[in-house]
């Protein structure tokens, strides 16, 4: 299975190809892509040194183009489109019908991969976009336990990418607008959920509170981690009670299972965290490139190194880790 | 302007839906959709129980859609979709790309809910190619937004395909693989013991503070507030939207349909207080916010 990483930045890719990536995910400086954060992503210019540098390596760059245009921003989303066709990436990842359809149209040689914000889920829904628009490879939403996983790849109409780890997205990406109803920005119009505009922190004697647009997402005591007040995942009250009623903050982590993913045809892991640092990147590239080695090498006898566990586990949110909807009691 | 009454998105008893469709049978709304489109758990009523109720409301005039399941994860799940887009009377409204396929393969027109994402009109004019009659635009597509991609389907001379907006009760925000009501009990879905038929209009979700938030419905989240779009409705019109939807409740559903039908019929805008709700969404504020009639 091949190693999919994510780079928000020039030295972030590098240290992904260094580390043993076989093709990294990029995104233009603005709203085109689902990682829209301040600072992030790539200009025309380092672009073009990081497809150069990928290259020159022997890894692919994969361009995401992944949110959701309306009609005064379609001419932006399109020339994105042809922009990275421009600079000879590998491969583009979109969700948008109407953007794929001008892609397979304007640039048919240029392989598509369906986006996980595409959220499909069945061989009916992977047909729809092959048939129409020759779609190579589809990312799957993190809702999929593994049986389904297997079940989907098996004659599967095009090559399967799963996530492999990073943060957990517990709802059906590309169709949760929780981020918009309270903050007026969604990753699909804007390609960020929660966004840091949004987020106010507050101090109360020992308490600290973290809100989004006023909506108190949870409070922390001196002891506690306060996480990034990611709507999901806050604490709420439901019948009197007060807990994570949506998702704990945690990460997901699919090592244990790299062997089953491998049988099952599945063609490539994805690691999530376009807004990481270079050196998340670099540490979490190298455990994922020796694991997906050890795997091919010899999936019978394939566990995950405790070295490789602790390392992960350390860069995880909340320090906490879990297969997801991989594993089928979560679901 | 019609109005449409959404699938039923809650887990209520046969009893109760058969109750509540019988009084829809009367109440001046021209479309209906039917269907389960939360939890193909939930089974008060298989394909023929829905094709029964179907007729019945075909009986009355009403146009009958029935509607698929949002989220697919089994190949079971599939075999649903199929039965219901080969049903042969009734047109089917899309929830996921699996119906979309399904009936493009097989010719049959088809509806696309407000879960299949179409925010330009690049998009609605690939599905109009598969098939597309109908299709209800994303709830946090702004005013602004759906505008601009009639008049660009316009100009790229689409051919009539009728646009549809959710205009009043709790918004769809979000779909997962977890069911958040039996979390909520701390039950594992496979053993959630269909606690959700507890709650007809789902389980409140409070911050810390006791601020509304959203519902827990099964798999689904919905906004805490009901949207209200009643009174845009002739900015609506204006615009070229054919179809006003109203979200199913357990009281006062027919309530708010005969008002909307009273509005459009004699040209008022101003909706009975009582109904409330927010109605940031089609004034490209956050959704939970209310744009004041005087501002909007």
């Amino acid at each position: 299975m091949d190693l999919v990483a994510p780079a928000g930045s020039l030295p972030a890719l590098k240290a992904a190809v260094d580390n043993g990536a076989d093709a990294v995910y990029i995104g233009f400086a603005d709203d085109t892509n689902a990682r829209h954060f301040a600072g992030l992503n790539f200009n025309d210019a380092r672009a073009r040194e990081a497809v150069a540098y990928a290259h020159a390596r022997g890894a692919k760059v994969f361009v995401a183009i992944n949110t959701y245009p309306q009609a005064n921003g379609w001419t932006r989303w399109t020339a994105s489109v042809d922009r990275a066709a421009e600079l000879g990436v590998d491969a583009l990842i979109m969700a948008d019908i109407g953007l794929l359809d001008y892609a397979a149209n304007s640039h048919p040689d240029l392989p598509l991969h369906l986006s996980v914000q595409a959220s499909a889920t069945s061989q009916e829904a992977l047909r729809f976009y092959r048939d129409r628009f020759n779609i190579r490879r589809a990312v799957l939403p993190r809702v999929l336990s593994l049986p389904q996983v297997k079940a989907l790849a098996d004659g599967a109409p095009v090559e399967l990418e799963v996530f492999g780890f990073g943060s957990l997205c517990v709802m059906v990406e590309g169709r949760c607008t929780l981020s918009s109803y309270v903050t007026g920005e969604s990753p699909n119009t804007c390609g960020v959920c929660s966004p840091a505009k949004a987020v106010r922190w507050e101090n109360d004697g020992d308490e600290l509170r973290s809100r989004l647009n006023g909506l108190l997402i949870d409070r922390f005591g001196p002891d506690e981690n306060a996480g990034y007040p990611t709507l999901c995942k806050g604490r709420f009250k439901v019948r009197g009670h007060v807990f994570h009623a949506l998702e704990e903050p945690t990460s997901l982590n699919t090592m244990e299972i790299l062997p089953e993913l491998q049988a099952a045809g599945v063609k490539a892991i994805k690691l999530e965290g376009r807004q990481r640092s270079p050196g998340y990147i670099a540490r979490v590239s190298k455990v994922w490139r020796d694991a997906l080695d050890a795997c091919a090498a010899a999936p019978e006898r394939f566990e995950p190194h405790p070295q490789w566990m602790s390392t992960l586990q350390a860069v995880s949110e909340g320090s906490q880790s879990t297969l997801g909807a991989y594993h089928r009691p979560w679901q | 302007m019609r109005i449409s009454l959404g699938a039923n998105p809650y887990y209520w008893s046969m009893e109760d839906v058969a109750a509540f469709y019988e009084q829809v049978q009367d109440w001046p709304v021209d479309i209906v959709y039917l269907g389960e489109t939360v939890c193909s758990k939930r089974r008060p009523y298989g394909l023929d129980g829905w094709i029964d109720l179907a007729r019945m409301l075909a009986a009355k005039g009403k146009e009958v859609v029935l509607s698929t399941l949002t989220l697919i994860e089994a190949r079971s799940e599939v075999g649903t979709v199929k039965r219901l887009v080969e049903n042969g009377e009734f047109m089917v409204e899309a929830s996921d790309m699996a119906a979309v396929q399904l009936a493009a393969e097989r010719g049959l027109p088809f509806a696309t809910g407000p879960s299949v994402n179409i925010y330009n009109a690049q998009t609605l004019a690939t599905l109009q190619r598969a098939g597309l009659q109908r299709w209800v635009a994303p709830t946090e597509l702004p005013r602004d937004g759906l505008a601009a991609l009639l008049e660009e389907a316009e100009k790229l001379n689409i051919p009539a395909v009728e646009t549809e907006i959710f205009a009043y009760g709790r918004i769809p925000l979000a779909y997962s693989a977890r069911c958040f009501t039996a979390r909520a009990h701390n039950l594992p879905k496979d053993q959630c013991e269909f606690r959700c038929q507890d709650y007809p209009e789902g389980l409140p979700v409070q911050s810390q503070e006791d601020q509304g938030f959203v519902q827990i419905n099964g798999i689904q989240l919905q906004s805490g507030e009901r949207y209200n779009l009643l009174s845009q409705w002739p900015e609506m019109q204006a615009m070229g939207v054919n179809v006003m939807r109203i979200s199913p409740q357990p009281i006062g559903t027919g309530e708010v349909i005969a008002a909307l039908r009273g509005m459009l019929d004699q040209g008022r805008t101003e909706a009975p207080a009582e109904f409330g709700g927010v109605n940031g969404y089609w004034f490209a504020q956050p959704g939970m916010d209310t744009v004041p009639a005087a501002e909007a």
